[in-house]
């Protein structure tokens, strides 16, 4: 057996890992996987970069962020399998959704609506509205400036980001501190389930195959392990399969709910499982399948294009300098042949597509792309 | 130099602080990591931050780095992105650093090295607090289930003590488990009054 061990976070993403320990994947695979739980991004990136780990549950943006040196503790990163597509929700208090569509389930239908209700609603609240997000470097915080942008926010000027441990949300909303925040799950149905707030967007109806988790390892681990890597992916593979399941659902529920892994109560962990989440105390759930998606449609295969989307956001909100460097840098990041090395017949990632808005994304015209938002950075 | 030690316990931020003060750094302040303590630290302008690798909080406070103007630039750091035993040993011991961009060195260097010892200091304590909790409880119930024996079977303490331990060696289990059994069966058998029918 060969010893391999993987920091992540305690989220219903770490899903796929954490079944590919406790179901025996990646034993089948001949590794002995270590799960090591983190409570920061931060650690998950210290750990990784210093070699405590050989793999991370990462954010994508911050995959191409720490190789694009926009991190502390710069280092090349590769993401050769993708864990999950989607599974983020965006969770205000009940002052704030006042101003919002009163049939909660139209918010999630029409994000458009929800945008501009959520714009005019800004200039009502008693303060400017505090949003709390898990990290600069997440999708789940590029999509809230996608979707607030595209009713003319400048999340920069009209209201306030501020990065919180998914951990700490819930007390935030309780104390007052935020307004609200976007996050993976089970953040929000666990403040749902407080009554604390209501789901007021889905990512997966922001962006409907929008790129979440991969696996990141080191390039330079990547290349000198090439065995284990493969033997991951298959392992990985093998799980997300399993996970993805509807009859599993709840095994895998409780499996998470384990105070290793995600430690919380298994019902609030398997909503985003099922696709059916509560979006308030009491009402009842609404269905989206692809609130959050592992394996089916080529989930864990990673592409240029990928790390292409997230460097346009970056140009965007002005996090980088355009430039052809950065560009093929955080396209590199995205290991598509890694991921065909490994799983030989598995099916390729489509395009970058599905946006709310209905833009279009062309990876070979980004700049054109580009001038098309307002706001943004000029 | 101006230290800040962000902190939720108490004890840690003690037993860094009582360090850093021997060493003669006396101007340090602990924070806690809650509520504004980022806007805090903004104030407080450090040269230093020590923090816990585990504190949820890394995430916050790097943002500030990122986007503060008042500060100039502060890095994460483990001193010397060469010194890999140095690194090892941070992280080991759960220390994070960051410091002002620009600090020299030798003059960071002895801070993280007394932060490492401090802090595995307070990871030994920890452990032999959490051994010293488990002990206590594995005599209370080694004490319970002697009293169901000499209760039921008339024994004396010692010769419950030798039936416990006898039964142990035989099924190779520790005597706290076969007591823990023990006290189970019998809460089954014989309910404690006032629970049961």
């Amino acid at each position: 057996m060969t010893p391999i061990s993987i920091a992540f976070l305690p989220l219903t993403d770490s899903a796929v890992l954490v079944a590919a320990r406790e179901k025996g994947f990646a034993a089948d695979a001949g590794l002995d996987l270590t799960l090591v739980r983190s409570t920061s991004w931060a650690t998950v990136r210290d750990r990784l970069v210093y070699g405590q780990v050989q793999g991370a549950h990462m954010l994508a943006p911050l995959a191409v962020a720490v190789t694009l040196g926009l991190s502390q503790q710069p280092a090349p990163l590769v993401a050769p399998f993708r864990l999950n597509l989607n599974g983020n929700a965006l969770t205000l208090s009940a002052e704030f959704t006042a101003a919002l569509d009163p049939v909660l389930a139209n918010r999630i239908d029409d994000p458009v609506a929800t945008a501009y209700d959520f714009a005019s609603a800004i200039g009502m609240h008693r303060r400017k509205p505090v949003v709390g997000v898990v990290h600069r470097f997440s999708t789940h915080a590029l999509m809230l400036r996608y979707w607030l942008g595209f009713a003319g926010i400048d999340p920069d000027r009209d209201l306030v980001l501020r990065v919180l441990p998914p951990s700490l949300m819930v007390e935030a909303l309780r104390a007052g501190e935020i307004d609200g925040f976007m996050a993976g799950e089970p953040w929000s149905s666990v403040a749902v389930s407080e009554g604390l707030g209501q789901i007021a967007a889905f990512g997966s109806r922001l962006w409907r195959r929008g790129v979440e988790k991969v696996l990141a390892t080191r390039t330079d681990w990547a290349e000198a392990n090439p065995g284990t890597l493969d033997a991951l992916l298959v392992a990985l593979d093998q799980s997300a399969a399993w996970c993805d399941a509807p009859q599993n659902h709840e095994p895998l529920a409780a499996m998470l709910a384990d105070p290793a892994y995600v430690d919380r109560p298994a019902e609030l962990i398997l909503p985003a499982l099922s696709g059916r989440l509560a979006l308030g105390l009491g009402e009842v759930p609404v269905s989206d399948p692809d609130f959050l998606m592992l394996h089916r449609e080529a989930v864990g295969a990673p592409s240029p294009d990928h790390g292409l989307w997230i460097y346009s956001q970056f140009v965007r909100w002005g996090i980088v300098e355009a430039s052809d460097v950065a560009k093929a840098a955080a396209a590199a990041v995205f290991r598509t042949d890694l991921y065909q090395r490994a799983l030989v017949d598995a099916p390729l990632a489509g395009p970058v597509e599905g946006f709310f808005d209905d833009r279009e994304f062309a990876p070979a015209r980004i700049a054109d792309y580009l001038r098309g938002f307002h706001p943004g950075a000029e | 130099m101006r230290i800040a030690i962000v902190d939720d316990s108490g004890l840690r931020a003690t037993i860094l602080k009582e360090g850093l003060a021997e060493a003669g750094y006396t101007d340090i302040e602990v924070v806690a990591p809650h509520g504004g303590f980022v806007a805090r630290l903004e104030r407080m302008a450090p040269d230093i931050v020590l923090m816990d690798l585990g504190d949820p909080s890394r995430d916050s406070l790097e943002e500030m780095l990122t986007v503060s103007r008042a500060l100039a630039r502060p890095i994460a750091m483990f001193v010397d992105r060469s010194d890999d035993a140095m690194i090892g040993a941070a992280i080991d011991a759960g220390v994070s650093a960051y410091v002002v961009d620009g600090l020299r060195k030798e003059r960071v260097k002895p801070i993280l090295e007394l932060a490492i010892r401090r802090f595995n200091a307070f990871n030994a304590l920890r452990v032999e607090r959490d051994d010293a909790i488990t002990a206590l409880a594995d005599r209370k119930t080694l004490e319970k289930a002697k009293a169901i024996l000499m209760q039921s079977r008339g024994l004396s303490e010692p010769d419950a003590h030798a039936l416990l331990r006898s039964t142990a060696m035989n099924q190779s289990r520790r005597i706290v488990e076969v007591a823990e059994a023990l006290i189970t069966a019998h809460t089954l058998l014989d309910p404690p009054k006032g629970t049961g029918r």
